[in-house]
């Protein structure tokens, strides 16, 4: 799933490292989710919204909103 | 490689179910070739060296179940998944060909070994796929 999390990352200064311990999780699990390789679970998704307190979709992007923008 | 505190417990368990592994399998390959085991022993003495490879099989459960980082674990499911898929596909053909007399028999038990190989083979899949795996590559 396409995200911003690099970019919110990035604005913060954290290291993928950095972010991955705030979260509790491993550092592949961050860089999976950045890539869009892996989507996160809903309670991990809304850590991850907590953390940078933003709301979700702020933070991924919908794939139905997102295949409807390509039409 | 991953390494969760549910990751080093596993390690631990495995390590201390293949001692188990090898306290049991070394005597009784030795009591039965040279016919030390009563007969009213037997059949417990040639089951103990097979309840540590079960002891393995729980051991991942239970990785599965106390693995905290859901990446991570749905690597090892996956893992896990090939490992099947792999050991009953080769067992499957296996058993075909040794029913029409083309190969030869092969102990029931090696369908383990090819269940771990299996988890090797589902490492090296999730390296190639997603750019990582739970441990083993």
């Amino acid at each position: 799933m396409e995200n911003r999390l690099r970019v919110l990352r990035a604005e913060r200064n954290w290291s993928q490292q950095d972010l991955a311990e705030r979260l509790e999780v491993s550092r592949q699990s961050v860089n999976a989710i950045e890539t869009g390789k892996y989507d996160p679970s809903l309670p991990l998704a809304f850590r991850i919204a907590e953390l940078f307190d933003r709301p979700i979709e702020d933070i991924f992007v919908s794939p139905s909103r997102r295949s409807s923008k390509a039409i | 490689m991953v390494r969760s505190p549910a990751w080093k417990r596993y390690n631990w368990r495995v390590i201390w179910l293949s001692l188990l592994y090898g306290a049991f399998l070394l005597p009784a390959v030795y009591g039965f070739k040279h016919q030390l085991v009563p007969h009213s022993v037997a059949w417990l003495v040639a089951i103990l060296p097979a309840l540590p490879i079960i002891g393995v099989f729980v051991a991942i459960g239970r990785y599965l179940v106390e693995e905290q980082d859901e990446y991570v674990r749905m690597l090892m499911v996956r893992q896990t998944l090939w490992a099947s898929g792999f050991a009953l596909s080769v067992t499957t053909v296996w058993g075909f060909l040794e029913n029409f007399g083309l190969v030869g028999h092969v102990e029931a038990y090696y369908i383990s070994v090819l269940w771990f190989f299996g988890l090797a083979i589902g490492a090296i899949v999730n390296k190639l796929t997603v750019g990582a795996a739970a441990w083993g590559c």
